[in-house]
Formats: C-alpha cells, structure tokens, sequence
C-alpha cells in the first residue's frame, strides 16, 4: 500500500500548486466590490472554515482506521469482535452536526435577508431604479428616470443602492455580477428585484448565467461603477447625443440576435412594459422601495393580488 | 419532411456515428446468424424473467450507456480545454450536454443501480425470485427502448438541447422547434414507467418474499436501501409521469402549460422537475450506500456499526428528499422565507448522511481490512464524498448559493457526490457481485490499476471546477474568451476526464481477461463474505436456492460459518415452482418504441396504430393462463450436484 501513500502525496502536491495557481484576484467571488457581494463572500468563507473542521475530524479518524487496522498488521488468528455499537458516540455525531447546522442555518437566514434588501447603511438612500431585461442574447438596461437604455453595458453611480428590475423576453436568464453580488432569475412572466451596490469605481463582468440558448455563451455585458458625478455627465451625454429608441427600432433590436453596445436617449418601457406581476417584493416583507411604488410602473404587487393584476392599473 | 430533415447531416462526427452503427448492427446481425445464437438469445434473454438475467442485462445496458455519455464528456472536455476551441459548435455542444446529463442520470445511473437490485436482492431475502417476474422483464424492456429511442435522436431528427433538465420556455416549440425535445419527453416517459413499476414490484418482493425467520431488521443493508429507494421512487416518478405528460401536450398537441403566451407558467416545470428531481438524486445514492456498507462490513470481517441508525438515517433521508427540491431555484425569487426553509431542509440531510459517515469508519475500527477492488471503491468513496457532502451544505445556504448557482462550482460539486457516491457505489457492487453470477472473480491487479486511474483522474478532472466556479465560469457555456484565465484549470480538468477515461478502457479490458483466464471459483463464497446470497453456489442455479433457508440473525451466513447454526434444513428436496419465460415483455417494447418514435415526428395515424398495439398486448396479457411450471427434485439434486460437489 506505498503507492497509495505516493498517490495522496501526488494529489495533495497538485492541489497546493492549483491553489497557488489562483490567486485571490482570480477567484472574484471572493473579490467582492460592494456590500452585498462582501456578505456573500464572508458567508463562503465562514461555512469553508465550518466546513474545513468537519473534513479534518472525519480525514483524521479515516487515517487512523485505515493505518490502525488492516489485515496486514494483525496477526491471522485475530478475530475482530461483535460491536452492535455505542449509544454515546451515535448521539456526539448526531448531536455536533445538529450544532454546526443550526449555527449555519442563522447565518444562512440572516445573510439571505441582508442580501434580499437594500445594503444595510445606504437604506435612506433613494435607490436607483434600472430594468435589465435579456432578449436572445444580449440585455437591455432602461433607466426610467433618468429616461436612457443600453445595450450589453450599464453605468450605476457608486455608493448609491442599485435595484435592478429583472426580466426576460424569452428563456429564463440569470443576472449575474459577482464581483457585486450573488445573482437573480430574469423571467418573462414576472419582475424579480435584485439589490446591488458598487462601493469602488470599477470594471466588473456581468453575464447570463442560466443556459438560453445557442448565444448563451457570448452573454457577457460590462458593469463600470462610476461617481456620481461621473454618472450625472454621462447620462446627460447620452441624453444629447444618442437617438432615440422608437417601437419600431426596439422590435428589430429584439430580433437581432447579437449586438454591440447601444445608447439610446429614451426608453422601451412606455410601449414595451415588463411583465404585470412582480413576486419578489412585498411578498416577503423586505419592503425596501415600496414607499416610492406610488411614483414608478405597475410592477409592485402582493402575491395575493395576483389574480387582480390584469384588470389593475395602479400607480398610473 | 424531407430526408435530410429526418437524418440528422452537416457533421462529419455524426457521419462517422451512423456509419459505426450501422457497421455494428450489420456485424451483431451476421454474427449471430453465423454462429447459430438466434435462438438462444431469444430464448435465453429477450424472453426471460429471471431477475438475475434481467438484472445483468440491466447492468450491460448501464455499461454501455457508461459509455455513450464518457464520450459525450469527452467531447465536452475537448471543447473546454483551451480558450476559443472550434472542436464543437454552440449548436452541438448544447446537445452533448444535454445527452450527457439525461444519460448518465437515468441510462446509466438508474440502470445500473436496477441492475444490482434486481441481481442481489432477491438472493439476500432467501427468495427464488421477485414478487411479479413478468412485470420485472417488462420494466427492463421499457427502459431499454425508452433508452434507445432517446439514443437514435443524434442521428434521426437531432438530440435534445435544452439541458438536462429541459427548463421552460427554452424546451418549448418556440425556442427549441426540432424534435429534440420531443424525444426527451417521450423517451423518459417510456423507461420512467418502467422505473416506476419497478418501484412496485421490489417493495412488494422485500416486503413478502423473505424467507423464515428474515425479520425487516435482519435483512442486509443493500437490501433495506433498496426498499427505502423503491419508496421514494413510488412517490417521486408519478410527478415525473405527470410533467413529462404535460410536456409531451405542450410540444406536440399545442396546449400551453408552461409556454409564455396565454398564462403558460414555465416556473411550474422547474418547480415539478425538482420535486421528481431531487429524490432522484436519492434514488441513485441510497443504493450505493447499502452496496457500501454491506462491502465496508465484509472486507473488515466485522458486523456493520450502528445497524439502526444506518435504517433510521436512509428513512430520515429519504422523508428530507421531498422537501428540499427548492434549492436548485433559489435564484427564482422566492424570498428570504422559501429559501431560508429549504436551506435549513437541506442543511438537516448532511446529519444523517454524516451518521452513515461515521457509522462506516466505525465499522473499520478493530477491524480486519483487505483491500480488495471492491473494498479500494468503498475507501476512496468516504473522504471523496465527503467533499462532495460539505460542498452541499455550502450551496445549501441560500445567500451563498446566489454566487455558486448555476456554475462551475456547482457542476463539481454534484460530480463529487454522484461519481463517489453512485459511480463508485456500483462499481463497487459490479467487482463485489460479479462472481455470484458469473462463476469467477474479476482480475484484481487490472481492477486495481483501473481503480487508481479513475480515482486519480476523477479529482484532476473536477477538482479544479470548484475554482473555476468562483473565477465566475458558469456551466454549460461551450467556449469562452482567453482573457477570463479560465483556460489552464480547464485544460488540468481535461487531462484529469482522459486519465478517467483510460481507468474506465482498462475496466473494460477486465471483463475480456477475466472471461479468458481468471480462474472458476469452486465454493460460491470467494470474499468469505456474510450474507445469504453467500450460500449459493456460483454462477447460481436459476431457482437461487435448493430450499429455502431459514434465518436465525443479522448475518445469517457468517453465523453458520463462525458458530455453526444450520442454514438449511435436512430432509428431501422438494418440488420447486418456478415462472415461464415469455415473450411479451419484450414485444411490448418494440410496440412502445415504435408509438413513442411514431409520436415524436407526429405522425399520428402510425402512433394511433401502436397505441392500439400497445393495448392489445395488455389484453392479452389479461386473458392468458399461465400457472409457471415446476423443477423435480431429482432435477434439483442433479443441478446441485454439479455446482456444488458433493456438499450439501
């Protein structure tokens, strides 16, 4: 059995020239450059770590076994006993994973609310509304307030909470930006609402990550966090410069399958709304924009209204 | 529809796969022409209902399934191993893995797993046979011809690409128009009800075909997990049945269950794809862990540890599996109540699971351990799934998972769970069994080489996935661009799926060799092993045993070995009833692949055709009278005889 001994020495070697091999710039879920990738990121590091302890008492009992009571090392007359087994020891390894369980399932609940919200400290804010809407294979972003789309980029402000609107105009999609934060469904027959922030200004990949199709993997769209400043004279070069999105020209742009980046000085949602019924919010109480639903679309409903949504038009 | 809309053309792979297969098919046909075997084929196997034959055929399908889904793997890792490959297009790809995942799951794992059930149960409850024989051969065919009618898509009509799990509205005639889609529905249709009637026919054997004195705590582990998965399967497929029916409307007859338009929901299939889903995942698990722990007892010579905890932990298991599907949709925007509820269902599997960690190190201590191929499976199974457990709790927590989901962490994740825990489980259980039916041990230096191979490359394939999860590579994506750095961990992962690859040639190879040179066992009980299926001789006569054994303990075997109580009782042998062989089982299958082929082009005078086939059958099978026959006992003592010297 020496070559077993090589062989785990062999993989163990690997494995530590694998972890050197990625960096922690590499790893960008661990990378995180808002808030609510950061509480995500601790989370990860944390059950690693809970995680990590319950790999080493079964490695160091499992070693122990093997090397202790093999065939080779007793002598041939040894009869190993009858041991139906121990009422002490079968409650220890009930009891320790129950304890480890229930510490993660509060970090679980606890983290998943503080994700599911506006990030904690930046709740007075007025959040900045953008619908991300995926069409084969590329994403819309409509800014309705400050009446702008792209097309495959968005430009958010820094230290200001984002709130996606997500949807899709075909298979389900997946927002994802994880260097700000764990990712969402964009369906198409419902809004979900995603809570971002950037807290440095920056470049950060974002893509579809729930397979769609053939373009699925070209899905890719940029995410640069910039000042505020910077962000204001943004929109306003758009607002001069781009044209405007017609019904006419959203319609061909929904056919096409691949797109570059677009700019566009106002937006689909008059002629092209998102889907009526929106079951991420209220729902569960996070509640976080609901004071200003009154203002925006029709997208903040009950789940308990459901049926009513067709005939309802409220906050028009 | 036009001839090149039927055949699938423009790849030269394709090509290259329907020349093989016509050139294979053409070669089984002439040989067995030749060598006169038309006859012994159809009546030794098509038309047999003896669960041991059944259950090799089982298990030969699952091999060569194995095989068509390896290549399926390789093709993707090809693709994979370096930024911007052009070995496979975005089309292509999408359908390799698609095949990929539907065959592994439910043409490899689940057959596989049948396969050993259907072998070993059986002999461990003192038992001649399973409770509905003919039943058991109709499972068998529709599983077979539900596998093949989803095998011919990538020639006729194109495969599936819409993933494995087939999500909505992306499967739906909008977003995927070519008959892909139709095959998935009407090819899991056709082997799900075969499962299903499994499902019934092994609970029903486990629960009246023990022999005396076989109490329910008695029994082998192996076959208590099978009872608590042929559970699960009973409650879990009819929802498989349902959604694919619902599907099948959706693509072929125009209703709209889950389209976009008119009110269609799609986050209902997600929602009846998982609830059948997961307790899958269990259904391929549990059996393995009871071919472990039967195994991890044997080669410690030693009882297994915690034997009711081992029952209690498969029942706890078994009840959790139904309610944690959620978490493969968290992403769904269900909220922070439904996610943090099946997060914590979830978290709760890894305490049993964790009990049946232990319980088997536990059953080492003070052990005698030979490691045998068998016994290298179940050693190298305990810390690998380990991995592929701890990694569940950490995707199980739903703020996390919002970072994991949907990426490569995911995919190595389930890999470390599904290739330990079933792969190797099986295996196992294959090298473990393989002499009760066959005579002969498997050569252990060549099984040996190959369990190194596949251990070594199965953690360099999916290893580096994990990292390549949190670099932000998602699944499912066939190319990506040299900038992400994602190309030297994927091409490691590459080598580590052909080192895989040669440990599984090398198995293979095994079986050539053994057949030739291993040498014939000469007492049926090659590993000194401790339960019933033990005392029979090997290859076992088709009635398993000459009478029917009557149990006194756990370990029924071992404890006539080591104390001497009697397994069987003195006397003459007597008159022992047995089924007949028959054909329909296996005329039904064709029919049902014809009517699931006929429907999946929408050709509906021919499927109506079937259909009324398929009925016919049925009541045939209502009005016959067949009683089975009997095997003298002078017949018996002669068989006995020969198998067995002149022992008991």
């Amino acid at each position: 059995m020496k070559k077993k001994r090589w062989l785990f020495l062999g993989l163990f070697v690997s494995i530590m020239l694998l972890l050197s091999g990625c960096d922690s710039s590499s790893l960008i879920v661990l990378d995180p450059k808002g808030p609510q990738a950061k509480t995500q990121s601790s989370t990860i590091i944390f059950s690693i770590l809970m995680m990590a302890f319950v790999l080493i008492v079964v490695y160091i009992l499992y070693i122990i076994m093997l090397t202790k009571y093999r065939a080779s090392k007793t002598s041939d007359d040894y009869i190993p006993p009858h041991i139906e087994g121990n009422k002490w020891l079968e409650f220890t390894w009930i009891a320790i994973p129950v304890i480890i369980v229930a510490i993660l399932s509060v970090v679980t609940v606890k983290t998943t609310s503080a994700v599911e919200s506006v990030p904690a400290g930046y709740e007075d804010q007025k959040p900045l509304v953008i619908y991300a809407a995926s069409s084969n294979w590329k994403w819309h972003f409509s800014y309705p307030e400050e009446g702008v789309e792209t097309v495959n980029y968005v430009n958010i402000p820094t230290n200001r909470p984002i709130e996606f609107r997500l949807y899709s105009y075909g298979p389900i999609t997946s927002f994802w930006v994880p260097q700000l934060g764990g990712q969402k469904y964009a369906m198409s027959d419902m809004v979900n609402t995603l809570h971002l922030l950037a807290d440095t200004p920056g470049s950060f990949m974002g893509r579809n990550s729930n397979f769609s199709g053939k373009g699925y993997a070209q899905m890719e769209f940029e995410v640069q966090s910039m000042s505020a400043g910077d962000f204001s004279k943004w929109v306003d070069d758009v607002k001069k410069t781009a044209p405007q999105l017609t019904e006419d020209k959203f319609n061909a742009l929904l056919k096409t399958s691949y797109v570059g980046r677009e700019s566009f000085s106002s937006t689909h949602l008059g002629f092209n709304p998102p889907p009526e019924m929106d079951m991420s919010e209220g729902h569960h109480g996070s509640g976080s924009s609901d004071k200003d639903s009154g203002s925006e679309t029709m997208d903040h409903s009950d789940m308990s209204n459901m049926e009513d949504m067709g005939s309802m038009e409220h906050g028009n | 529809m036009k001839w090149d809309e039927f055949f699938v053309t423009g790849e030269p792979m394709i090509y290259a796969a329907m020349v093989s297969i016509v050139v294979v098919s053409l070669a089984i046909l002439i040989g067995l022409t030749y060598f006169k075997k038309w006859g012994y084929l159809w009546r030794e196997w098509l038309t047999t209902v003896d669960h041991k034959r059944i259950g090799v055929m089982y298990i030969l399908a699952a091999l060569i399934m194995l095989f068509r889904g390896g290549i399926d793997a390789l093709l993707m890792r090809t693709q994979l191993a370096a930024p911007e490959m052009k070995f496979l297009d975005a089309q292509h790809y999408n359908e390799i893995f698609t095949t990929h995942g539907v065959i592994m799951i439910l043409f490899m794992a689940m057959p596989f797993v049948i396969g050993l059930m259907n072998v070993v149960v059986p002999l461990q409850i003192g038992a001649r046979d399973v409770a509905f024989p003919r039943l058991n051969a109709v499972s068998f065919w529709m599983f077979f011809f539900g596998a093949m009618l989803f095998n011919i898509s990538f020639v006729i009509g194109g495969s599936p690409d819409a993933g494995w799990t087939a999500y909505f509205p992306l499967a739906s005639l909008e977003f995927s128009p070519t008959v892909g889609n139709n095959f998935y529905s009407l090819a899991l249709q056709i082997s799900g009800i075969g499962t299903l009637m499994t499902g019934v026919n092994f609970i029903v054997t486990i629960l009246k075909m023990r022999a005396p004195g076989m109490k329910l705590m008695r029994m082998p582990m192996f076959t208590w997990s099978v009872l608590i998965t042929n559970v699960i399967i009973l409650f879990a497929f009819p929802v498989l049945t349902v959604a694919l029916a619902l599907m099948m409307f959706d693509r072929i007859f125009g209703s709209q269950f889950f389209t976009m338009a008119n009110g269609g929901m799609d986050m209902l299939w997600a929602n009846l794809f998982w609830v059948w889903g997961h307790p899958e995942v269990y259904i391929v698990i549990l059996p393995a862990f009871g071919i472990f722990s039967d195994i991890i007892s044997t080669f410690s010579k030693k009882n297994l540890y915690g034997y009711k905890s081992m029952v209690a932990s498969m029942v706890v298991i078994s009840l959790l599996s139904f309610i944690v599907w959620a978490h493969h949709f968290y992403t769904m925007g269900a909220g922070v109540m439904v996610n943090g509820f099946f997060s914590i269902t979830t978290m709760a599997i890894a305490v049993p699971t964790g009990v049946k960690i232990f319980n088997w190190l536990f059953t080492l201590q003070k052990g005698k351990i030979s490691f045998t191929t068998p016994m290298l499976y179940a050693m190298a199974f305990i810390p690998i799934f380990t991995i592929g457990g701890v990694t569940g709790v950490m995707l199980a927590m739903a703020s996390a998972d919002y970072q994991y989901h949907n990426t490569m962490f995911l995919v190595a994740h389930f890999h470390y769970v599904l290739i330990p825990g079933t792969v190797f489980g099986v295996l196992a259980g294959m090298y473990f069994w393989f002499p009760k039916i066959f005579g002969f041990r498997l050569n252990e230096k060549l099984g040996k080489t190959a369990f190194w191979l596949i251990v070594v490359g199965f953690n360099t394939a999916f290893l580096p996935l994990f990292f390549l999860g949190l670099s932000g590579m998602t699944r499912r994506m066939y190319t990506y661009s040299a900038d992400t750095g994602f190309g030297p961990l994927n091409m490691v992962a590459t080598i580590g799926a052909f080192i895989l690859a040669i440990g599984f040639v090398v198995l293979c190879y095994n079986f050539y060799w053994s057949f030739r040179y291993s040498p014939r066992d000469e007492n049926g009980d090659p590993w000194d092993a401790r339960t019933l299926e033990w005392s029979t001789p090997s290859p076992v006569p088709v009635y398993n045993f000459a009478k029917v054994p009557n149990v006194k303990s756990m370990d029924a075997l071992w404890e006539a070995k080591v104390n001497g109580v009697p397994l069987y009782e003195e006397g003459p042998y007597e008159p022992i009833h047995m089924p007949n062989n028959s054909g329909q089982p296996f005329i039904l299958g064709v029919i049902m692949f014809f009517l699931g082929f006929f429907l999946v082009f929408s050709w509906f005078i021919p499927a109506i055709i079937a259909g009324i086939g398929v009925v016919v059958m049925l009541a045939l099978r209502s009005f016959e009278r067949d009683h089975g026959y009997h095997i003298s006992p002078e017949e018996i003592a002669a068989t006995e005889q020969k198998l067995r010297g002149d022992s008991v």
